[in-house]
């Protein structure tokens, strides 16, 4: 009847996909990040709004868009080509990438809050302190942008895990490749199988539930008001 | 070669900054204006935080010339900067705070090897090294910034009004320090600040900034005699400072007699022994000016001069006037009603009325009663 193996499969696969993306998203996102918060660029609001697409769009638009992207006949097909396979799209790859995109403005926002929030002031005292722009990057903006990382790194996280529109369409429902989470609920009500729906439903519950509360409470601890 | 050489030409902004300068490579020299008068500008242009096109040398290095295309970076200028605020790291305790630049720099610098026990004495913040910045007071936490600077190894010490964000107590808590920096350490510092008796009590040279450009430039002594700075200095403020040598001290009534050019003065009990020489303040609107010695009043300093010269202010009621006391002179800040009805001129003897006077400090650093 239960078959647990059957259940633990899209969980596996979901907290894989969400550690990589999150892990991807913090070395793509903390450049863009910092490039967004300190740049005087004409078109920095431009490439902000970019990264904040996927907040308003429609998950089945953005995914419409990045199945073309890593189909054959896109530019993830082309690469793709490079190792003998014909598409980017329905692999797990596909979906990494996908879900970068897709979580961008959850990682990005608070990383870049954070980065503007405490000015200029404690770069120029590096500064004056011999310390060159690598340098107090490393040891001073990141150790004072931590709460950004933080919230940006659980947001990030959190969102992949809840990805539903764009999965399925690019990923499809390929068991032990694609079929995440999301989409297992999904199945397992179209098939009726409702025991299997309540466990990971209610697992999703207080996983949410927890990510929320966790996020708040290290906010609490790790937010040290400057002088 | 062997001094500060500065000089900025440029707009920040709707801000035009247009200032040449040099200053001795010992002692302090302040930067000294009115608020937006470009004084932090020019620190930030030296420290090589904002860039204007210009030229800089530092005891014969070339750290900016536009000519030659020089501009080093500001992380490769060895100065220690001291904001207003403390700006301290907030996710380093003290120590921390401390050594970050220390840990930066080495001898080969060439920079002046400050031990480290040495910073942390002469500033008294032993005690707080376990702590975080948000533990601290304003004057320690300032304090801190100032050993922090002076931990880097600097050749060239910036302060941007380093107290102007304190209350009275952190300031009079921070000043002796700073004096102390000064005795201790042989290394220049540009100091920024709107507040002449800061000025007073710490430079010895000074640079008068008004409206982005160089009004005054000299010893403090002699730019504070001058008439015509009234813009830059702001008028309340104006006054001179003079040398005078220690007498006696009267324990009972809090009073020590001090010697000002062969004429006795009174002024409150002070901490130097006979035959010491200190520095005095003397404010313009606390001198007023008699044509014979008054009687029956209670100013006890009534000191004898010759009035050198007269500035009325056509728009106000005021003038002021410059007495020679026979090696010095005292700025007065009189009415011009004044003027007329006591048919005051050059060269008229007068007595001036010298209601109070401010102890700066010992003229000559170190010595002890």
């Amino acid at each position: 009847m239960l078959e647990f193996s059957e259940l633990w499969s899209p969980i596996r696969l979901t907290i894989e996909l969400a550690a990589i993306t999150t892990v991807a998203l913090l070395l793509i996102g903390t450049p863009i990040a910092w490039w967004l918060a300190r740049s005087t660029s004409r078109f920095k609001e431009i490439i902000a709004t970019v990264v904040a697409l996927p907040l308003v769009l429609p998950p089945t638009v953005l995914g419409f868009y990045l199945l073309v992207a890593l189909g054959p006949d896109g530019p993830g097909g082309a690469f793709a080509g490079l190792y003998g396979a014909r598409s980017l799209a329905f692999t797990f790859e596909g979906l990494v990438i996908g879900s970068v995109f897709y979580s961008m403005p959850f990682v990005v926002q608070p990383i870049r809050n954070a980065f503007e929030a405490f000015g200029e002031r404690p770069l120029e005292v590096a500064a004056t302190l011999r310390a060159s722009p690598w340098d107090s990057f490393w040891t001073v903006a990141v150790p004072l942008a931590r709460p950004g990382f933080m919230t940006g790194a659980v947001l990030g996280f959190a969102h992949t895990v809840g990805e539903f529109g764009v999965v399925l369409m690019i990923g499809g429902n390929i068991p032990g490749e694609t079929r995440v989470l999301s989409v297992a609920i999904y199945d397992y009500v179209e098939t009726l199988q409702w025991t299997q729906a309540h466990i990971l439903a209610g697992g999703m519950l207080v996983f949410s539930f927890a990510v929320i509360l966790t996020m708040t409470l290290l906010q609490k601890r790790f937010w040290r008001p400057g002088e | 070669m062997n001094a500060i050489e500065a000089a900025f030409n440029g707009t920040l902004g709707s801000f035009q900054l247009d200032v040449a300068f040099t200053a001795p490579t010992r002692g302090i020299t302040a930067v000294f204006g009115q608020s937006g008068c470009g004084k932090t500008s020019v620190l930030r242009c030296i420290a090589g935080l904002t860039r204007l096109p210009g030229r800089l040398s530092v005891g014969g290095d070339i750290w900016q010339d536009d000519e030659t295309g020089v501009f080093r970076k500001p992380y490769r200028r060895p100065i220690g900067y001291v904001f207003q605020e403390a700006s301290l790291f907030p996710h380093l305790s003290v120590a921390g705070n401390l050594t970050y630049g220390a840990k930066r720099t080495s001898r080969e610098d060439g920079g002046n090897g400050v031990a480290f026990d040495d910073v942390v004495d002469l500033l008294g913040i032993a005690p707080l090294m376990g702590r975080t910045p948000t533990a601290l007071s304003g004057g320690e936490r300032q304090r801190v910034a100032i050993g922090r600077a002076l931990l880097s190894r600097p050749r060239l010490m910036l302060m941007d009004e380093p107290l102007a964000a304190l209350d009275r107590f952190a300031k009079d808590e921070i000043l002796p320090y700073l004096e102390a920096i000064q005795d201790s350490l042989a290394m220049p510092i540009l100091y920024v600040s709107h507040d002449m008796s800061e000025v007073a009590r710490l430079a010895e040279h000074m640079i008068v900034l008004n409206k982005g450009c160089k009004v005054a430039e000299g010893e403090v002594g002699q730019v504070l005699e001058r008439l015509d700075l009234h813009p830059a200095t702001g008028r309340f403020e104006a006054g001179v400072i003079v040398t005078a040598r220690v007498i006696d001290h009267d324990d009972t009534l809090k009073i020590t007699h001090a010697e000002l050019y062969g004429q006795k003065i009174d002024i409150p009990l002070v901490d130097a022994g006979p035959g010491h020489e200190i520095r005095l303040r003397v404010r313009a609107r606390d001198v007023s000016l008699a044509t014979e010695r008054p009687k029956g009043i209670s100013i006890r300093n009534v000191i004898a001069g010759k009035i050198t010269e007269i500035n009325e202010e056509p728009e106000t009621a005021y003038a002021e006037t410059l007495v020679d006391i026979g090696g010095a002179r005292l700025r007065a800040r009189i009415t011009r009603a004044s003027v007329a009805d006591l048919a005051l001129r050059p060269g008229k003897p007068v007595y001036a009325l010298v209601k109070s006077i401010t102890f700066d400090r010992r003229a000559f650093a170190g010595e002890t009663r």
